[in-house]
């Protein structure tokens, strides 16, 4: 697997980027592999009686998955020696009309740039920014407006998402 | 009520936490993780790793254990009924690897109040059965202190 090369490293830089997607099933493997089992990620019904629209994602879940794009940049997830991000906007996933609960019902989007290079101590900061991508065909997609079609509407989900990599 | 005298209470060790390679799979499989390095014992230990390399995130099992112990602390009067999860740090000072035996032990760092809430942030000292640290875990959840009009 091919690493980074510290040499050609400088802020400012793309690592690229991944859609990821998560249906209902998805949110009760979280729950089941985390221990984390807060009904607001299973249950409509008790979603709405604590004031939410309906079942949204874990938020460790939408974290543990956008650092993926880290991990394989750095070619080793134990190479990424530090994470933190702030949880601003809810991840809704709502239940699918019919059918499997394996389809997915909500899509974020996940880039990478270089935030800063520390060449001495061969740390490198990778911002991530995480964008929850507006699904036209849904009805749970208020923020998008009857106009805007062609673009999907972006939600920043995740703040100061910030991975450190020891190279 | 919030006591705030609670504000840097370090708790008794969480019960260890055994890190099985099907932990790690189930973990990495959950978070959609598919480097090798958590699935294939040869991938990890290709990269120089001992055994299965945990997700980033992993960390975060075992750290929950540990901050039952706050949520179930009578004397710090938090209400946990109703929280909004706001931060999540993880320091790594060594990977999580299959086979770790890992002990916990949480801090309640800081509670600050805000309106009808409060930041309540709490730390967890990760480290293998021989003492040596491999993560710290610091979370933030937001917290309700005033009964819901509603």
């Amino acid at each position: 697997m091919n690493k980074p090369v510290l040499a050609d490293l400088e802020k400012g830089q793309q690592i690229g980027s991944r859609e990821l997607s998560f249906s209902r099933a998805d949110l009760l493997r979280y729950a089941a592999a985390s221990g984390d089992h807060n009904p607001i990620h299973w249950n409509d019904r008790f979603a709405h009686e604590v004031g939410l629209d309906g079942v949204i994602a874990h938020g460790m879940l939408t974290m543990g998955s956008a650092v993926g794009l880290v991990s394989d940049w750095a070619g080793d997830p134990g190479a990424v020696v530090d994470y933190q991000a702030r949880f601003t906007k809810p991840v809704p996933v709502p239940d699918v009309q019919t059918g499997s609960p394996e389809t997915p019902t909500a899509r974020l989007l996940i880039t990478g740039k270089i935030g800063a290079v520390d060449a001495e101590e061969r740390r490198i900061r990778v911002d991530l920014t995480v964008e929850l991508l507006g699904a036209p065909t849904e009805t749970q997609g208020q923020e998008l407006s009857p106009e805007a079609d062609q673009e999907p509407a972006r939600t920043k989900v995740l703040a100061k998402s910030q991975a450190i990599v020891l190279l | 009520m919030i006591n705030q005298d609670r504000q840097g209470h370090q708790y008794p060790p969480a019960a260890p936490y055994q890190v099985s390679r099907e932990a790690i799979r189930e973990f990495a499989q959950a978070v959609k993780a598919d480097h090798p390095a958590h699935h294939e014992l040869e991938a990890a230990q290709a990269l120089g790793h001992r055994d299965l390399v945990a997700p980033p995130s992993f960390a975060v099992i075992v750290a929950q254990r540990a901050e039952a112990a706050v949520v179930n602390d009578a004397e710090a009067g938090i209400d946990f009924s109703r929280v909004v999860h706001a931060e999540e740090r993880f320091t790594h000072q060594h990977p999580i690897l299959a086979g770790d035996t890992l002990q916990a032990q949480v801090t309640l760092e800081r509670i600050r109040t805000m309106g009808a809430g409060a930041m309540v942030t709490t730390r967890v000292e990760i480290s293998a059965a021989d003492g040596e640290p491999r993560a710290t875990v610091t979370s933030s959840l937001l917290v309700r202190t005033e009964e819901d009009p509603a």
